[in-house]
């Protein structure tokens, strides 16, 4: 019982820790951007007052984080003119010597500073943010990002669980038949098409089935999601690579399962093929799969970025491509990436947790 | 090895060769200078694969592209795998504190973005360009050989010739590359050729998404976001750069799976 507590506790303060350095990374990324973020957002015509403003609005005005540790441009300009000048033209001729990069790197060190700026910094502001629900406002359209991100995630879940259900469908019944009919022309079909599904790409599945059940045979419209039958084409592009993985899975699953004793002994009391297949060997045989399952949740809702753009699926993923990366909304950018990394952890860690109740000889290890 | 594993070796073989002699067989003016008089053209003599919604020459362009996706599918494999593998040994061979702070956090915070979410924020606030796609791929990529190279290492290190390699006094270091890594080799071969794969079709989404290399320089995943607004009315557009793509992507496939079946006496039987 102790071992059991401790070893709960110890799960979940890693996954606290996990979830504290991805949302930290998340923060800091706006710091990746070259350059000022105020700038690249208004553009090079902005007059100082627009960007001062826009700075303040948004807490760009504050220290990026606890404390910097970074060089002071005039006075590092200063330096270099003064020190290097005599020595421009030897330098040119030996520009990748070692001697001159410790030259920079011991010019660069004279000239940084240490500086502490304390609690009220851009990471300690966006985090308090986050406790808070507030995921700061678009940097376009100043909107609550949250907002922005709660409005069109159910469509991204919904078009990742359809995808799922698909994948599903077709994958169970193609990899028991492979898996039973080992070395047939079934299991050959299966195999070719599990790695077909892995190797194409969405966006090359996607633009075909458009062509094929859009434009050819119009049984479904393009793009957009004005009907409900409208997710079936994006819902089987998403879901093609993951039923790909899991025939694999449930194949390999079923033939190790057939070599197993109490499938013997099935099939020694008498019962039919057919029940000693669905009632035995797939109970067990799908305890695998359904990790597979949980760890593929994020994956699509990670893929659907690309799913979304083919088909203008209004989910998350377009909102981060058209409104946020495309209009450098880098706020938005940000609460995406959140939103979808931290989905992703926590479907993980669900995973696991149903994994373990499945399966006994887990908890136990 | 089976049958597929040859094939894809010969695909690998084709894009190689096609990749390396591109000058042969397309010109890069045809490849980046666009002929606006022929838009969408159809396939024909002049132009084998058709040309595209700006006039440029397909079939030079997917023979361009070739060496963007091998040049960043070959990149991103060696510096992810030498990463992967120098964190993946560390962790495996010292144990303790280090493999917990590696493999218990370190690997867990890089598997916590999915897939390519990681790779398009980095180059959404970085800016696209080649050098900072392939950073963006190592970044996501390391992880993976890191987490086999530990495996390995946990089972090598307790085989009887490492005891007896340590009885005689050699070095951790020593040890670590002459005696270790060779026998610990074998599955991250397949990982790299499954690496491979993934890498290309990483670069090729990418610049799908118009976060890969800036125009006009040739890349399939450019060129089928190009292709996005005309295939209906001229397939060919998309036809040969997703016909490109999905060859490399499963020639490498074809490798991984072979490979693994090959050095995997266990699943050969099977």
């Amino acid at each position: 019982m102790k071992y059991k507590v401790i070893n709960i506790l110890r799960q979940f303060g890693l996954l606290v820790l996990v979830v504290w350095t991805v949302v930290s990374l998340v923060t800091l990324l706006i710091e990746l951007v070259p350059g000022d973020p105020a700038v690249a957002i208004l553009g090079e015509n902005a007059t100082p007052e627009q960007i001062d403003s826009f700075r303040l609005k948004h807490g760009l005005d504050k220290p990026a984080f606890f404390f910097t540790y970074s060089r002071d441009p005039e006075l590092y300009r200063g330096i270099r003119e003064f020190e290097q000048q005599p020595k421009e033209k030897e330098r040119r001729n030996e520009q990748w010597f070692v001697s001159n990069a410790v030259e920079d790197l011991l010019v660069d060190l004279r000239v940084r500073e240490f500086r502490w700026h304390g609690a009220d910094n851009r990471y300690m502001n966006y985090w308090t943010g986050v406790l808070h629900g507030d995921l700061g406002n678009s940097f376009k359209t100043d909107t609550p990002v949250l907002n922005l991100i709660l409005e069109r995630y159910p469509n991204t879940i919904k078009l990742a669980l359809a995808a799922m259900f698909i994948a599903i469908l077709i994958a169970i019944p193609l990899g028991v038949l492979a898996g039973t009919r080992k070395g047939s022309l079934v299991d050959n079909f299966s195999s070719f098409f599990a790695l077909l599904g892995i190797s194409l790409p969405t966006f090359v599945i996607g633009p075909f089935l458009v062509y094929l059940f859009a434009v050819k045979i119009q049984i479904f419209s393009a793009t957009g999601s004005l009907y409900p039958e409208d997710i079936v084409l994006p819902a089987v592009t998403l879901g093609a690579a993951l039923s790909a993985i899991l025939t694999r899975m449930v194949r390999s699953s079923v033939i190790e399962e057939l070599g197993e004793d109490y499938v013997r002994t099935a099939r020694a009391k008498g019962l039919s093929e057919r029940t000693v297949i669905y009632k035995h060997v797939l109970k067990n045989g799908l305890i695998p799969v359904v990790t597979i399952l949980g760890l593929q949740l994020g994956v699509l809702l990670a893929g659907s970025i690309i799913t979304e753009k083919i088909f203008a699926w209004p989910g998350l993923g377009l909102l981060l491509l058209d409104e946020g990366i495309a209009k450098r909304d880098y706020r938005l950018v940000q609460g995406c990436v959140l939103a979808i990394s931290v989905t992703y952890i926590f479907a993980n860690a669900l995973t696991d947790w149903i994994y373990r109740r499945l399966d006994p000889r887990i908890r136990l290890s | 090895m089976n049958r597929l594993a040859y094939i894809g070796f010969a695909i690998i073989a084709v894009i190689v060769v096609t990749a390396v002699f591109a000058p042969l067989f397309a010109s890069w003016d045809a490849a980046t200078v666009p002929d606006t008089a022929l838009r969408l053209a159809p396939p024909s003599g002049t132009h084998w694969f058709g040309t595209d919604v700006l006039g440029y020459d397909v079939f030079s362009r997917v023979v361009y592209g070739a060496r963007i996706s091998l040049q960043v599918g070959v990149t991103v494999t060696i510096i992810s795998a030498i990463f992967g593998m120098i964190i993946g040994a560390v962790a495996g061979f010292y144990g303790g504190f280090i493999d917990k702070f590696l493999s218990g956090y370190l690997f867990n915070v890089f598997l916590a973005f999915p897939g390519l979410l990681l790779a398009i924020a980095l180059v959404a606030f970085l800016g696209a360009g080649l050098g900072k796609m392939i950073l963006a791929l190592c970044i996501i990529g390391w992880v993976g050989y890191a987490r086999v190279m530990r495996g390995q290492v946990l089972k090598v290190r307790e085989f009887d010739f490492v005891q007896a390699a340590r009885a005689v006094g050699a070095s951790n270091l020593r040890i670590l590359f002459i005696h270790i890594l060779p026998n610990a080799i074998q599955p991250l071969i397949v990982q790299a050729s499954l690496g491979m794969a993934g890498a290309v079709l990483s670069e090729a989404s990418l610049s799908f998404l118009g976060l890969g290399i800036p125009p006009p320089t040739p890349s399939w995943g450019t060129m089928i976001e190009d292709a996005r607004t005309t295939y209906t009315i001229a397939p060919h557009t998309l036809l040969f750069p997703g016909l490109a793509i999905a060859l490399t992507v499963l020639a490498f496939n074809f490798i991984g799976d072979g490979l693994r079946e090959y050095l995997d006496p266990k699943q050969r039987r099977r």
